[in-house]
């Protein structure tokens, strides 16, 4: 895109709006479970929003700081579920191995997944993806003995963690398997945040900008674009490990390309151009999802209408109009 | 043991041929506008739906015709007016605006036609078993390959030889240079996006015959043409056309050895086709790859 937009993710940074809706983010998530209840919601709605905008914060990494895209995500996410939950069914009975377990096996379906198209471009790399996601989704789905198959992995619950002799009960208490999962979520945007602003995090911009002009300068850009990628997946089975254990469940539709489409669309909705974008893109589609499909049998005429009304009408997204506002 | 596996490279063969009309459906929309058209299966099974309203009128015959232009017009006018806007966005916004109409179709037909199953029955002329030792061989699968034969066909001759074709394959190379040329891209899209619809029509009409009516019918072939088009090669359409029938095959005589396996096999030719050969069979380097 235009160079306004580089300086719409970067210059502003630090800015005293920028600073005042940092701690306003943060004092929300905070606070959830407090006010949460009251308006109707339930605290392991709250979570479901945290794992899908971390999943669209992931996948933004590579949408919308490297301008690659992936419209199979859902795979990366799918594997750390059922990484997380294979792990906990069979081998162990401790939740931070099993949250590993599925970072683990995301992070190298999509290390290896990735070196095998970083080369293809544009819509082409896009429909790989896809085909990569699909794979994961028909394993899952045809090894019935192993995964559940259709009916999905089942019989695991998430432990509570012994750090020493602090117990931490995730188990039964909602309110502290939030904090949880908000803590795991706040070092992953940490991390995130630290290689955005990171020489490497620049030049993913730069390969975004213009691809030929940073193969000019030198810059290894196939090998760029497959860091971004592999950590972009690193991110997203994170989310999925944690979705698994919210649900004590992992669904073969967790690995469906129907997924990887709700994690773009969050993405744009809530401004694939800017930091937090995914995140307020994920409680929108999340929260409205929720009701609708509680409201109408015809919840999908809505939800396609929100594809639609979205691309059409609001291609910025949310961040992306509200920084147009002076302030 | 024979009669089993000739029995399934039938069915292969058959199922190839749909992976076939919607995987150059497709490609056609993908190569000229760069589009991957999600609501594809959604598009085929709107011409299912057709073609069972119309059956009562015009018989199988006619809506055997007329269902696929229905569904091909619908095409054009979703791309005059919100495709086509997309065309100088990012490409995730056409991604996006067709997945979105994927449900939307799916669910009009849901509501419309109910959830469960219809059927869509052939005339009974056509209807008939040939073979009582090859019982697979009935008349209808005879003549879907009859329809689908002579359509490639006619699709391959009007690419190579008339004006409109030539624009359109010129135009997947080098859409910039057409237009340099003079030529209305903008109607030369329009015109590509609703041949591409019709094809997807024409074999949910005959898909519907085969294996009856339901909402997501489509949804199954998608994924299918999709690995057709990466194993034949991007921007190659006999490349999409023998990846198509390669796949069909496969999973087919999948089934007979190894059940589960069946939809697996198709994703592991692609990853070895990726591996070996990564523009596709017959895909040039430098196309979109």
């Amino acid at each position: 895109m235009s160079s306004t937009t580089i300086g719409e993710t970067f210059e502003r940074r630090g800015s005293y709006r920028d600073k005042l809706a940092l701690l306003l983010i943060w004092v929300v998530l905070l606070t959830v479970p407090l006010w949460l209840p009251a308006i109707g919601g339930y605290t392991s709605l709250a979570a479901r929003i945290l794992v899908f905008g971390l999943a669209a914060m992931g996948l933004n990494f590579l949408l919308g700081f490297t301008g690659v895209m992936s419209f199979g995500h859902a795979a990366y996410f799918g594997l750390g579920a059922y990484g997380c939950g294979l792990m906990l069914l069979y081998v162990t009975n401790s939740t931070l191995l099993a949250i590993l377990a599925g970072i683990l096996l995301g992070t190298v379906g999509g290390a290896l997944f990735g070196a095998l198209i970083v080369r293809r471009k544009g819509v082409y790399f896009a429909m790989l993806t896809i085909a990569f996601g699909e794979i994961c989704y028909y394993i899952a789905y045809s090894w019935n003995s192993f995964t559940g198959g259709y009916d999905g992995l089942r019989g695991f619950q998430r432990q509570p963690i012994h750090l020493g002799p602090l117990v931490i009960d995730i188990q039964n208490n909602q309110t502290v398997f939030y904090f949880f999962v908000l803590a795991v979520f706040a070092v992953c945007v940490g991390i995130m945040a630290l290689l955005l602003r990171s020489p490497f995090g620049r030049t993913l911009i730069a390969i975004r900008e213009n691809q030929r002009r940073a193969r000019f300068l030198g810059i290894p850009v196939e090998r760029h674009i497959w860091m971004s990628f592999t950590i972009s997946t690193f991110f997203a089975s994170v989310a999925g490990a944690l979705y698994a254990l919210i649900n004590n469940f992992a669904d073969p539709t967790t690995l469906n390309y129907i997924i990887s489409g709700d994690l773009v669309i969050m993405a744009v909705m809530g401004g694939m151009r800017s930091f937090w974008g995914p995140l307020i893109g994920a409680a929108i589609f999340v929260a409205l999802q929720d009701y609708i499909s509680s409201a109408t049998v015809n919840w999908m005429s809505f939800v396609g209408l929100i594809f639609v009304i979205v691309v059409l009408f609001f291609p910025r997204g949310v961040l992306g109009y509200l920084r147009r506002i002076p302030l | 043991m024979l009669t089993l596996v000739l029995f399934n490279i039938f069915n292969g063969v058959i199922i190839g041929l749909f992976y076939v009309l919607m995987a150059l459906g497709l490609a056609m929309i993908l190569n000229l506008s760069g589009v991957i058209n999600f609501a594809h299966g959604n598009f085929l099974a709107l011409g299912g739906y057709f073609a069972f309203m119309l059956i009562p009128y015009i018989g199988f015959w006619g809506a055997l015709v007329v269902s696929p232009l229905i569904v091909g017009a619908i095409g054009l006018i979703l791309e005059r007016t919100i495709i086509r806007p997309l065309y100088t966005r990012d490409p995730v916004y056409s991604l996006l605006l067709t997945f979105g109409l994927a449900f939307i179709i799916q669910d009009i037909c849901r509501t419309v036609w109910g959830s469960n199953g219809l059927p869509l029955t052939p005339p009974d002329s056509i209807n008939q078993p040939i073979s009582a030792q090859f019982f697979f061989l009935t008349g209808y699968r005879l003549f879907i390959i009859g329809i689908v034969v002579v359509t490639v066909a006619a699709l391959f001759l009007f690419l190579r030889n008339s004006r409109l074709g030539l624009r359109i394959r010129a135009g997947t190379l080098d859409l910039e240079t057409v237009s340099a040329l003079g030529i209305n891209v903008r109607l030369l899209r329009s015109f590509n996006f609703g041949l591409g619809i019709f094809l997807a029509g024409l074999a949910g009409v005959l898909a519907g015959g085969q294996i009856g009516l339901n909402p997501n019918m489509g949804d199954d072939l998608l994924l299918p043409a999709f690995i057709a088009i990466i194993v034949g090669g991007v921007g190659s359409l006999i490349g999409t056309l023998i990846g198509g029938i390669i796949i069909g095959v496969a999973a087919a005589l999948t089934t007979v050895f190894f059940p589960s396996g069946s939809q697996v096999v198709i994703y592991v030719i692609m990853i070895v086709v990726l591996l070996v050969r990564p523009r596709g069979l017959l895909g040039e380097e430098g196309m979109l790859t």
